[in-house]
């Protein structure tokens, strides 16, 4: 019988965390920014039909970088635990707090009881009423939890990326505003003479929470998926 | 045959929100529930009931509308009950029948909607949603048997085909797509009367509208269960449209007009029957 080698769990859960930082950093960046019409999610995406970027409930949205079949399972949980939520008690007892919360548990016990570690980083994202009620959560890989405000950045180049939004945010940003502030964050960095072309529409996924949703567009439901169209429109 | 993981993960794989109960908690179905020592085909439980809806089609969508009344027996359980609801951007459904059972299942199928679209990335078409409806009706047959029974009525606008549609179900989860026009409830069969000599095809949105009240005003007229115009408590149908750009609630000032102008029409007549 072959003898089990002693990992200590230290060590266990370093190359778990080493593991899972390395399948993430593989990934594009993707950008969720509290501004004054709303939260704006913007993540670069080449494909049209496999989303980084998704609906959950009427003032919540989801985004994450990874591996798509990971956050994609998480993702339909989140849409099953908050209609199954809103649906037993009502539309506005499910909050962004609720979902993250479960979302972290899952992570949590993902990364420390099973063969391996989801390779994923979320963000919940919840619009309120006023900027200052909007709520950003980020979850990484370990379940760990954090609470954001203005912005969050994920993804491969998150340090840099994120070091341009933040020069750059105000909280009196527009939507148009906000989406090319985080176009210029994730543009690639200028190499030598080059000037770098901007990201082209077909190249990006956008959507948005919109804060005044039932007064403007007379549904409970603020999220909205932008077409390449509708992109071109608002940075034009 | 050996079950692999990726039979499992696709039998898994389920974008109705009803399965997704069914398999969780299905103490969350409305016809899941027990009703232990109530009801027997002989002596019914007096619980309120919604009665008519009548609904139609208009040149460019469909229209629905139903009256404001729910009644327990001979007693008046609410005048302010609505009995026509948005089911998604798309489609609106029309309940008659048990009302407590009734509103569940709409809240069950706005949620089934909108779960499927949200899982899915995209609507589910017209027919699909029509199917889903039946198949919750005939969940709830158990009930129906028991004397619990909900008929409702689906329309839509089919966005591929450009046009608006009308169905209507029996309490077996039987599906009829209905041309022109329909109306369930007990005061169905005046609306009908009502329906067929006023219908006609090509109407306009706002004639259809006229057509629908006064259909619900035969409908109230003779049937003891369906309220009429309240112009007391200024309470007027609920009716709305599906056209190309959505489902609408016709707002209250247009419901007032059209109401007061059927009813000045029939004291300026002052029959009789």
């Amino acid at each position: 019988m072959t003898q089990q080698f002693y990992v200590s769990p230290e060590q266990l859960m370093k190359d778990r965390a080493d593991f899972a930082r390395k399948g993430i950093a593989r990934g594009r960046s993707v950008v969720v920014i509290s501004c004054a019409d709303g939260i704006a999610l913007v993540a670069e995406n080449p494909s049209p039909s496999l989303h980084k970027i998704g609906e959950i409930y009427d003032k919540i949205a989801f985004a994450a970088v990874g591996k798509y079949n990971e956050f994609e399972s998480l993702r339909q949980a989140g849409v099953r635990y908050a209609d199954v939520r809103g649906y037993s008690y009502d539309r506005e007892d499910v909050t962004a707090r609720g979902l993250a919360s479960v979302y972290a548990q899952s992570l949590g016990a993902v990364f420390t009881a099973e063969q391996k570690p989801f390779e994923v980083e979320l963000a919940v994202a919840e619009v309120g009423p006023s900027q200052a009620e909007d709520h950003l959560y980020r979850l990484t890989f370990d379940g760990s939890i954090a609470d954001e405000h203005s912005f969050v950045v994920m993804g491969g180049q998150a340090e840099k990326v994120s070091s341009a939004i933040g020069a750059g945010w105000e909280a009196t940003l527009g939507f148009a505003d906000a989406v090319r502030l985080a176009l210029k964050g994730l543009t690639p960095a200028q190499e030598g003479d080059q000037p770098v072309a901007p990201l082209p529409p077909s190249a990006l996924e956008v959507a948005m929470l919109d804060r005044l949703s039932e007064s403007a567009r007379g549904t409970r439901r603020a999220f909205r998926r932008l077409n390449d169209a509708d992109i071109s429109a608002l940075l034009a | 045959m050996q079950e692999s993981t990726a039979n499992q993960v696709a039998a898994n794989a389920t974008s109705s929100f009803t399965e997704h109960l069914l398999r969780d908690r299905p103490e969350l179905l409305p016809f899941n529930r027990s009703l232990q020592g109530g009801a027997s085909a002989a002596a019914p439980v007096q619980v309120p009931h919604a009665t008519t809806i009548v609904a139609m089609s208009y040149g460019g969508g469909v229209l629905m509308a139903g009256d404001r009344r729910a009644t327990m027996g001979n007693v008046i359980a609410s005048r302010h009950i609505e009995k026509v609801f948005p089911a998604d951007h798309f489609s609106v459904l029309g309940i008659a029948g048990t009302a407590g059972i009734a509103i569940d299942l709409t809240r069950l199928f706005q949620v089934e909607l909108e779960h499927y679209e949200k899982i899915e990335g995209t609507q589910l078409s017209l027919e699909g949603k029509a199917n889903r409806l039946g198949a919750m009706i005939r969940g709830n047959l158990p009930l129906a048997l028991q004397g619990l029974a909900v008929v409702p009525l689906f329309a839509g606008f089919d966005t591929t085909a450009g046009v608006g549609r009308l169905f209507s179900y029996d309490v077996t989860g039987g599906r009829y797509e209905e041309h022109e026009h329909h109306t369930v409830g007990s005061g169905s069969v005046f609306a009908r009367g009502a329906l067929k000599k006023l219908w006609r095809p090509n109407l306009t949105a706002a004639e259809a509208l006229s057509v629908a009240v006064e259909s619900l005003y035969d409908a109230a007229d003779d049937d003891s269960a369906t309220g009429g115009p309240d112009t007391v408590r200024q309470l007027w149908p609920v009716v709305y449209t599906v056209d190309r750009t959505g489902a609408r609630r016709v707002p209250e000032p247009e419901l007032a007009a059209a109401s007061r102008s059927v009813i000045e029409a029939r004291t300026i007549a002052g029959r009789e029957a």
